[in-house]
């Protein structure tokens, strides 16, 4: 039983307890609408993107990195976004473009100059260890920023997520809500991105969203379910890592997969066919 | 509204269209990547019109209803819309995502007014959608998911997504497209009551004998317009024949006018 309960006796585990949980939330939360927008693809891409401008900013002005970063992934999302509207170019293939060219930048940075911030491997799988006050602050307030988002513009994301077109002629400005979107996706990995690794950060924002959606046939219930398995998710991956002595994103994602076998035992056909299709579109 | 019985023939739907005028279009040409889809559309939407967009796949229909919307922006001529004009839209039920989380209330609710000041449905908002719901016959399916629906159920649901906006004008996309005889003649039934009610009706549709003959106007269109008119103005061989790019022949029976394909089996049918 001690030994069950002795990481919480460090300050470390609890800040990243904390964190993992909440990280798991957001991206639980905001993880509904990629899963159900069909861009399960650009958030896988969008992490690997944000990791370029990471390495960059690690390397020119490492105290902005998040600021960089950030920034990066944002106009990384928006480029896409024009590349795939306004030209013959799929968004599939927009993203593996712009995306993973910025990845490989970022590995070419790292493995040339090295860094004095965190390191090459917590940077792709999460770690627990380095988690500053900072970092909290800005989980905290993405986290705020996100909800406040999906609270006020509930019924726009709604709409333009199940049916742009009609949304188009409701008042629902589907151009701009799109755009809010990535914004607060590139925010969502950015501030998640030191825990959960950017090479996982895509897998948290689908595992808990195909959960929730096998569970009901309701979107307000499946935002509430994928939050709530989110947070489960990052809070017992945490605590598993530590035993298991891995980083913390790979315990995170693996607790979301085995749930996810979990529910799809439990569900079967049914849970199979609420899940099916919901990249297809 | 009363949900009609299905062995109700098609109601007679009149429309003279000479009321305001709620839309125009002068001289439009759009399309899509530099390929225009129509040409030279002109043609105006009054409050007292029932149309119906009939034509061959490809040939405009969509796009012309998207003009209307405002939703696709005319490369060529202009599309002047009433003031506040309150439209409503009806998709198509295959474009639509059957497998999206959402039950028939969450649906119709999502079509409510809101502001960013007040994003949470008011109880009066929620009352709304119970009892339109209700007055399109599917108000005990409410909390059921959107695929649970039969077709015609699927065409009520959005109907009453349309219906709470309280539109002066609606547009459908194939609203019978995929369904049975019966709910056909349910969707057309309560078509022809809401435009009793005073609402004006656009729809395109692929079926010339089973709704466009039954219409008080339509407009024939491929890649511009062919035709304008009554279906006894339209509806006739040569119209029919420069709108689908086929022969066709056209019958009257008790008033009405019924189009045969001038197939293999149908060659010997005389116009």
């Amino acid at each position: 039983m001690t030994t069950l309960l002795e990481p919480f006796a460090y300050a470390f585990f609890q800040k990243g307890l904390v964190v993992a949980g909440l990280s798991g939330a957001l991206l639980g939360l905001i993880g509904v609408f990629i899963v159900l927008r069909g861009m399960s693809y650009m958030g896988h891409g969008l992490s690997h993107s944000i990791f370029g401008g990471f390495a960059a900013m690690q390397l020119f002005a490492a105290k902005f990195y998040a600021l960089g970063a950030g920034l990066w992934g944002i106009l990384s999302a928006l480029a896409i976004t024009a590349v795939s509207k306004r030209s013959r170019v799929g968004a599939d293939a927009a993203i593996g473009v712009i995306t993973l060219a910025s990845f490989a930048l970022g590995v070419a940075l790292f493995a040339k100059f090295g860094t004095s911030g965190p390191s090459f491997e917590n940077a792709l799988f999460g770690s627990i260890l380095g988690i500053t006050t900072g970092q909290i602050i800005g989980l905290i307030a993405v986290s705020i920023v996100t909800l406040l988002f999906v609270f006020l513009r509930y019924r726009a994301l709604l709409f333009s997520s199940f049916d742009p077109d009609v949304a188009d002629v409701s008042g629902v400005n589907v151009g701009r809500i799109e755009a809010a979107l990535m914004v607060v996706l590139s925010l969502a990995i950015l501030a998640t991105l030191t825990v959960i690794g950017v090479t996982l950060v895509a897998a948290m924002l689908v595992i808990p969203a195909v959960i929730a959606r096998m569970l009901t046939n309701s979107f307000s219930r499946m935002l509430a379910y994928s939050t709530g398995i989110g947070f489960f998710c990052g809070v017992a991956g945490m605590y598993a890592s530590y035993f298991a002595d891995v980083p913390s994103g790979t315990m995170i994602v693996l607790v979301g997969a085995s749930i996810f076998v979990l529910v799809l035992s439990l569900t079967g056909p049914a849970g199979l066919r609420r899940s099916a299709g919901l990249d297809s579109h | 509204m009363a949900q009609s019985t299905h062995n109700e023939k098609v109601k007679p739907i009149t429309g003279t269209g000479v009321g305001p005028e709620l839309i125009r279009l002068d001289g439009v040409s759009a399309g899509y990547d530099h390929h225009m889809v129509l040409e030279d559309v002109s043609f105006h939407i009054h409050e007292d019109q029932f149309t119906g967009i009939v034509g061959p796949s490809g040939a405009g229909k969509t796009s012309l209803l998207r003009l209307l919307l405002k939703t696709l922006k005319p490369a060529i001529g202009t599309v002047w819309q009433a003031p506040d004009l309150r439209v409503a839209y009806v998709p198509q039920l295959e474009t639509v995502n059957w497998n999206f989380p959402i039950t028939v209330f969450e649906c119709v609710l999502m079509s409510r007014k809101s502001t960013r000041l007040r994003p949470r449905a008011t109880a009066a908002e929620k009352k709304s959608v119970s009892e339109v719901l209700d007055r399109l016959g599917i108000g005990n399916l409410a909390h059921r998911h959107i695929r649970e629906l039969s077709g015609g159920q699927q065409q009520r649901m959005f109907l009453a997504r349309a219906l709470l906006r309280q539109p002066q004008l609606l547009l459908l996309d194939e609203p019978t497209s995929g369904v049975d005889i019966s709910t056909r003649h349910d969707i057309m039934h309560l078509l022809a009551d809401l435009h009793e009610d005073g609402m004006a009706i656009v729809l395109t549709t692929h079926d010339l004998n089973g709704i466009a003959t039954h219409l008080p106007h339509l407009v024939c269109v491929n890649g511009g317009m062919v035709g304008e008119g009554t279906p006894l103005e339209v509806m006739t061989s040569e119209v029919l024949e420069r709108t689908y790019g086929a022969k066709m022949d056209v019958l009257e029976h008790l008033g009405v006018r019924l189009v045969v394909d001038q197939g293999p089996g149908n060659s010997e049918v005389k116009s």
